[in-house]
């Protein structure tokens, strides 16, 4: 566009800026809001009330080791304890969504149903004030951890059995006829040649899937716990009020994270790796 | 332990391998077979050809129950796979299936695929198992692909890859469900060698079809099926060559040449005549003759 006189002439423009022109306005007054807040920030912050709040060096050396021997094995703990519960039960159900006998498919899709549907948070409830109040007497095996891993698994194998589901459902249908037509029973056909391949297309959800049951389990929170029995949240929050001091529970931030997002990346890289076999 | 080979003594043109009696099927209201009766004895080939939508692969389907008939009976060595009380698994390991889409399992290699049904379904031991792969990755030529996966090999190895797994479990009888249709053309040859070795070992095969040279060569029998029942049932002279029912003369004519669909009272002279074998659909070039045994 060099000569804009006949430009102009052809096509009178309203506000008389090129379009080129109009995209580095735009472009120059976005950075202008961005700097203004970063300004803002820097000046209108009280940067010495939020350090001693926030990253108090000396309160977070205290924490160590105990958040990470105690709060953050005790996290893992209940997410992994809780994820073999859902999985397994996730199995069961999704195995039932699909099966020729009807009041199966509607008992799992009820089930998918109420627990899609429900807040973690009443299942945790549930387990852990309303189970125990129904049925005086009875001892969930495992205390504390059994309980966690019910209510995290009660919760996740909704999720997982839709998943697995789907994922039974993308095997391509010829493989379980090659396998009939070679003799295998369906049940056989099933756990040989079909649930491994669905595996390996669910295992890209399925890890995300634990990626939110290691938040969730912060949940545990509600649940009465002994202090061995402390997971990350709850130890932040313990140690936040007995120093009155906001630290702890940026350290355990950071724990969190530090699962969180390498296992984020891995989940991309595994979605990136089927997206790529699936071409 | 059967030694896949041992059926090559078996004499052509014996009993009854396959019998298919007033079979009927529907799928909803669409009535795909329409009351099929076809005897195929021990050792005999039959090729079965046919427009599609014609019901071919149905019946074949049926023939390993892969689809239920809704009415009629099947037989396969004497043993009524319509009976519901038939152990249906015991009857398919008798019954090698070959698929148009193979249908190898992708998360094993070229051996496991071969053993792995095996081990499970006839409960050999790891080290038989083995030997019977090997030797059947040998029949079709593949030995040297033993520990690749399937998603490595081309189209035409898997296939034979699939046969050789069928194999292994020993069949009476192969069904072929259109072997070659997803195959690139220059892929197309080898398989076919492999069947046609196959057929003059005395195995018992139902091959679904739309390779007229491979069924002229091959055939004891041809079949054609049209609107769900067979039209015409005899040697591949009679049913290819020179056809007597004008469905057939049609079908064969579209399949020589889609333009010459019109011109039916040539076609039994077309097809005699031609020197090369007849273009099978659309794309495929000529199956190279004699490439195989």
């Amino acid at each position: 566009m060099t000569d804009t006189g006949t430009d102009t002439a052809l096509t009178p423009r309203r506000s008389g800026l090129t379009r080129r022109q109009k995209r580095a306005l735009s472009r120059g007054a976005q950075y202008v809001i961005f700097v203004a807040a970063v300004v803002a920030l820097a000046v209108g912050a009280d940067w010495g009330r939020l350090q001693n709040q926030f990253a108090q060096v000396d309160l977070a050396k205290q924490l160590f080791p105990d958040i990470i021997t105690l709060a953050l094995k005790n996290t893992v703990l209940y997410t992994l304890s809780g994820f073999v519960v859902g999985l397994v039960l996730g199995m069961v159900i999704a195995l039932m969504r699909l099966s020729s006998v009807g009041p199966y498919r509607w008992i799992s899709g009820i089930y998918i149903e109420i627990f899609r549907g429900l807040p973690a948070l009443l299942i945790f409830i549930f387990v852990g004030v309303a189970v125990p109040l129904a049925f005086p007497g009875t001892e969930i095996p495992g205390g504390t951890y059994g309980k966690v891993a019910i209510a995290l698994g009660l919760v996740s194998a909704a999720y997982m059995a839709e998943t697995i589901r789907a994922g039974i459902q993308a095997v391509p249908k010829g493989q379980m006829e090659a396998a009939r037509s070679l003799g295998f029973s369906h049940a056989r056909a099933m756990i040989s040649v079909v649930i491994p391949q669905a595996f390996r297309i669910v295992i890209p959800p399925l890890t995300n899937e634990l990626v939110l049951l290691f938040k969730d389990s912060s949940l545990v929170l509600f649940l009465g716990v002994t202090l061995e029995e402390r997971e990350l949240a709850k130890f932040g929050r313990d140690l936040a009020s007995e120093t009155a001091n906001s630290t702890p529970i940026l350290v355990a931030g950071l724990c969190y994270l530090l699962v969180t997002v390498p296992l984020g990346f891995v989940v991309r890289r595994l979605e990136a790796k089927a997206a790529e076999a699936t071409k | 332990m059967s030694a896949p080979e041992s059926s090559a003594a078996a004499p052509r043109s014996g009993a009854p391998e396959i019998s298919v009696r007033a079979l009927h099927k529907s799928f909803g209201d669409n009535e795909v077979l329409r009351g099929i009766d076809l005897e195929i004895r021990q050792g005999e080939v039959v090729c079965v050809i046919g427009p599609s939508g014609s019901g071919k692969s149905t019946l074949l389907r049926c023939v390993n129950l892969l689809e239920e008939p809704s009415k009629g009976q099947v037989f396969v060595g004497g043993t009524e796979l319509t009976d519901p009380d038939v152990d249906i698994d015991a009857v398919r390991r008798r019954i090698g299936m070959v698929f148009q889409q193979f249908n190898l399992f992708p998360h094993l290699t070229v051996t496991e695929n071969l053993t792995l049904p095996q081990r499970r379904v006839l409960r050999r031991d790891k080290a038989t198992a083995a030997r019977v792969a090997a030797e059947n990755l040998e029949r079709v030529g593949l030995a040297e692909k033993a520990d690749a996966y399937p998603s490595s090999l081309s189209g035409g190895q898997q296939q034979r890859v699939a046969i050789a797994r069928a194999l292994a479990m020993g069949p009476e009888v192969m069904l072929f469900d259109e072997p070659t249709s997803a195959l690139d053309p220059e892929l197309v040859g080898d398989v076919l060698a492999v069947m046609r070795r196959l057929a003059h070992e005395g195995m018992t095969m139902m091959v679904v079809t739309h390779e007229m040279t491979f069924a002229r060569e091959v055939a004891d029998r041809v079949v054609f099926m049209d609107g769900g029942v067979i039209v015409e049932d005899g040697t591949p002279d009679q049913v290819i060559t020179a056809p007597q029912h004008t469905r057939t003369r049609h079908f064969l004519s579209r399949l020589l040449d889609p333009a010459m669909a019109e011109v039916e009272e040539e076609t039994s002279d077309l097809v005699h005549g031609a020197p090369k074998p007849p273009v099978t659909q659309q794309e495929r070039p000529p199956t190279p003759p004699g490439r195989g045994v």
